[in-house]
C-alpha cells in the first residue's frame, strides 16, 4: 500500500520520462544516494573499501559501459579487459606526463582515449554479427594485452614490466598511491559512479538510446526507418567504451596502485563484467549496478560463510563460486535474459498491486 | 517530364498533384532470377497508389527498392523530378519515405511509445553532449517530438497501450503501431506492404479509414500492396498490376477491373 501511482498524475511529458516515475522510487533512491554520500564515508573501513565498495563502484561503472554496448546495441564484446587496460594505461602514461594536471581530468582523458580505440575496434562491427563479432572483440582483447606488455613505453621500460600510480592530490588529501585513505578511495569513485550513471541513463532515454536499441532489436527496420547504423554502432563502442576506460583508470590508479597486465585485465575479466551484466540484467542500468553489486559480493560472502564459518577449504570454495555463478548465467539466459533487474520490477508490480492482484 | 505537369482534382474532392517518385525501367535480379523486369510506374502528389498482384509478383521486391534497400541492377528512380543517387536506407528515409512492413518489423524490446519514437529519428539532431546532460536542445527536442507522436497516438487510437512493451500486444495492434512509427516520420510518401493482412473485417475497416484520413487530413501519399481487392478498389486512386516480375496494367481501379490480361492473370485467379 506504499508503493503506489495512484494520484501521482503525470503532467507533462517531461515528468512522464524522467528517470523515476514513481514518487516512491524516487524518495527511495536520494535515500540512498544520501546513505552512499553521507553516512558510508564516516563509516567506512579499509576491509570494507578494498574488499567490497570500491570493487563495487569500479565494477558498476565497466558494467554500464558493456551494458551500453551489448545490453542496449546488441553488441557482444569480449574485449572490455583491454578496454579496461586502454583506460589504466592512458591513465598512467598522462599521470606520469603531465604530474601536474588534476588526476581527475587524467581519468575523464583516459576515457576518452579508451572511448576513441573502442570505436576504432567497433568498425568490424558494421560488417559482421554476433558469434563473429564476439570473435573480433576477443582477438582486440588479445591484441591489446599483448601490446601493453610488449611496448615498454606504456610502462615507461620499467624493469617489473608493471605500473604503478605515483601519489597524487586532490583538496590536500592523497587519491592515489599508498597513503591514500579508504574514505578518499570511495569517494572518488562514488562521484564517477553517479555522474557515469546520470550520463548512461540520459543517452539512453533519448534519441541516440533508442537508436541503439533499434539496431539491437531489428537492425534491418532500423536503417530503412531512418537510423544510421554506423553512427549508432560507432557511438555505442564509443559511449560503452569511455565508461570501461574510466573503469579501467580508477581500478589502477585508486584501486590497486599497481598492476600487471595480463593479471588485472586479462580475458578473466572481460567474462566477469559480461556475466555482471548477464546477472544484473541485459539493458537496464539498474542492473549495471546488481551485476556488479552480486559478483562481488558472492565470494566474499562464500569465504566468509564457507572458509570462516564452515571451515572448508578455500579451493572448494572459489570452486563452489564458479559452479554458482555458471549455473547462475545458465538460468539467466534460459529463464529471465533481463536478469536480476528484471525480478526487481515483477516483484515491484506484485507489491504496486497488492494486496489485491487483478 | 510529360505527365507531371497537370494536377487534378478527384471526385471526393482532393487535389491529385504532379509525379512525385517516378520509377522508369526497373530491372531487379536476385543472382539468375528477375525479380522484377523493366517495370515502369509513378507515383502522384497526394495519390493512394495500390501495388497488386499475385505471391511472388515482386511487389514487396518494389517497395524494397523505392526504400533503397534493393538497388535495382537497372533503370532509374527519380524523386521529385530528381534521379535518386544510390544511397543508404536511412537517407532515403531522410528524403520524407516512411514504410511498413509485409511481417512485422517492429523493436520487440522496446514499448510503443519508444517505438513511435524511433520514427521519429530524423526529426530530432540534438548532439550527444546536450543528450548525455539532458539539457537544453535534448530536453526541448524530446518534448516537442513527444507532443508530435502523441497526436500520432491519439489519431491511431492507441493511448492505452502506449507504455506496453510491443512484444506483449496481439497482431492486429502490432499493425497499428508499425503505421504509427511510419507516421511518425511526418513522411511525404508512405508505402504500406499488406497493412491489413491477417486482419478480420472490423480491423480492416479500422485500417482503411485512417489511410484515407491519413490522405485527406494531411495529403500524405500512400502506395500500398494489398490482396482484397475489395478494399483496393475502395481506397486507391489508380492501381498497378504485377505478375511474374512484369506489370501487366496500371490505371483506375475501374480501368484495371475491365483489362483482360488482368483478368486473366490475377483478378480470375483470386476472385471469389
Ligand atoms: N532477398 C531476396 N533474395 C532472393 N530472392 C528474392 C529476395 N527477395 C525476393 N526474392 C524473390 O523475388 C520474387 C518476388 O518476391 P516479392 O517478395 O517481391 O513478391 P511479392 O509480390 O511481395 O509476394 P507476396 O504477395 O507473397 O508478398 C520471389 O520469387 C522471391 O522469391
Ligand atoms: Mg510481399
Amino acid at each position: 500500500m506504499f508503493y503506489r501511482e495512484a494520484g501521482d498524475f503525470k503532467t507533462s511529458y517531461e515528468a512522464d520520462s524522467q528517470t523515476f516515475p514513481i514518487a516512491f522510487d524516487r524518495y527511495r533512491y536520494w535515500v540512498i544516494l544520501a546513505v552512499a554520500y553521507l553516512v558510508i564515508p564516516f563509516l567506512i573501513n579499509d576491509y570494507w573499501a578494498n574488499a567490497i565498495l570500491v570493487p563495487f563502484l569500479i565494477y558498476a561503472i565497466a558494467a554500464i559501459g558493456l551494458n551500453i554496448l551489448t545490453g542496449y546495441c546488441g553488441q557482444v564484446s569480449l574485449g572490455t579487459g583491454g578496454f579496461m587496460a586502454v583506460g589504466a594505461y592512458s591513465c598512467y602514461k598522462l599521470m606520469t606526463s603531465f604530474p601536474d594536471v588534476s588526476i581527475i581530468i587524467h581519468v575523464v582523458l583516459a576515457g576518452v582515449i579508451t572511448a576513441v580505440v573502442g570505436a576504432a575496434f567497433g568498425l568490424p562491427s558494421l560488417r559482421i554479427k554476433g558469434f563473429y563479432l564476439a570473435v573480433a572483440t576477443l582477438a582486440a582483447q588479445f591484441f591489446l594485452v599483448w601490446l601493453f606488455n610488449k611496448v615498454s613505453w606504456f610502462y615507461n621500460y620499467s624493469a617489473s614490466g608493471q605500473i604503478s600510480a605515483p601519489e597524487r592530490m586532490l583538496f590536500g588529501a592523497p587519491v592515489t598511491g599508498p597513503n591514500t585513505e579508504p574514505w578518499v578511495q570511495y569517494m572518488v569513485c562514488l562521484v564517477f559512479v553517479t555522474i557515469c550513471a546520470i550520463i548512461a541513463r540520459n543517452l539512453t532515454r533519448g534519441t541516440l538510446g533508442r537508436s541503439w536499441m533499434a539496431i539491437r532489436d531489428m537492425d534491418i527496420a532500423a536503417e530503412i526507418i531512418g537510423v544510421n547504423p554506423l553512427k549508432a554502432k560507432l557511438t555505442a563502442f564509443a559511449v560503452s567504451s569511455f565508461f570501461i576506460g574510466i573503469s579501467g583508470a580508477l581500478f589502477f590508479s585508486v584501486y590497486l596502485g599497481a598492476v600487471e597486465v595480463g593479471e588485472a585485465f586479462g580475458i578473466q575479466k572481460s567474462f566477469l563484467v559480461l556475466f555482471m551484466i548477464i546477472l544484473g540484467g541485459l539493458g537496464s542500468i539498474f542492473g549495471s549496478f546488481a551485476g556488479a553489486a552480486f559478483l562481488v559480493l558472492l565470494p566474499v560472502l562464500l569465504k566468509v560463510i564457507g572458509v570462516d564459518l564452515l571451515g572448508w577449504p578455500t579451493d572448494l570454495v572459489s570452486h563452489l563460486r564458479l559452479v554458482i555463478i555458471g549455473a547462475l548465467i545458465m538460468f539467466f539466459l534460459i529463464k529471465e535474459p533481463h536478469g536480476l533487474a528484471q525480478l526487481w520490477r515483477i516483484a515491484k508490480e506484485k507489491l504496486r498491486l497488492w494486496p489485491f492482484p487483478y | 517530364m510529360k505527365d507531371s505537369v497537370e494536377s487534378y482534382v478527384t471526385d471526393d474532392g482532393r487535389t491529385i498533384g504532379g509525379v512525385m517518385l517516378d520509377l522508369r525501367n526497373i530491372t531487379l535480379r536476385f543472382g539468375g532470377v528477375e525479380a522484377i523486369k523493366d517495370i515502369s510506374f509513378n507515383i502522384r502528389e497526394g495519390e493512394i497508389r495500390a501495388i497488386i498482384g499475385p505471391n511472388g509478383a515482386g511487389k514487396s521486391s518494389m517497395l524494397n527498392i523505392i526504400s533503397g534497400f534493393y538497388k535495382p541492377q537497372e533503370g532509374e528512380v527519380l524523386f521529385d523530378g530528381v534521379a535518386r543517387p544510390p544511397m543508404p536506407p536511412y537517407q532515403v528515409a531522410r528524403q520524407g519515405i516512411a514504410r511498413t512492413f509485409q511481417n512485422i518489423a517492429l523493436f520487440e524490446g522496446m514499448s510503443v511509445l519508444d517505438n513511435v519514437m524511433t520514427g521519429r529519428m530524423n526529426h530530432m539532431n540534438a548532439s550527444i553532449f546536450s543528450q548525455a546532460m539532458w539539457f537544453g536542445k535534448a530536453q526541448r527536442e524530446e518534448v516537442e517530438n513527444r507532443e508530435a507522436v502523441e497526436r500520432i497516438i491519439d489519431f491511431l487510437e492507441i493511448q492505452k497501450i502506449r507504455k506496453t512493451p510491443v512484444s506483449r500486444l496481439p497482431y492486429g495492434l502490432k499493425k497499428r503501431v508499425e503505421l504509427a512509427r511510419a507516421l511518425a516520420a511526418e513522411p511525404r510518401l508512405l508505402l504500406l506492404d499488406e497493412p491489413m493482412a491477417g486482419m478480420n473485417v472490423e480491423e480492416k475497416e479500422d485500417m482503411s479509414r485512417f489511410i484515407l484520413d491519413l490522405n485527406d487530413e494531411f495529403g500524405t501519399t500512400i502506395a500500398l500492396i494489398e490482396h482484397d481487392m475489395g478494399v483496393v478498389m475502395d481506397l486507391s486512386d489508380r492501381v498497378v498490376v504485377m505478375d511474374y516480375g512484369r506489370k501487366i496494367g496500371d490505371g483506375t481501379p475501374d480501368e484495371v477491373r475491365g483489362n483482360q490480361g488482368v483478368i486473366d492473370a490475377y483478378l480470375g485467379v483470386s476472385h471469389d
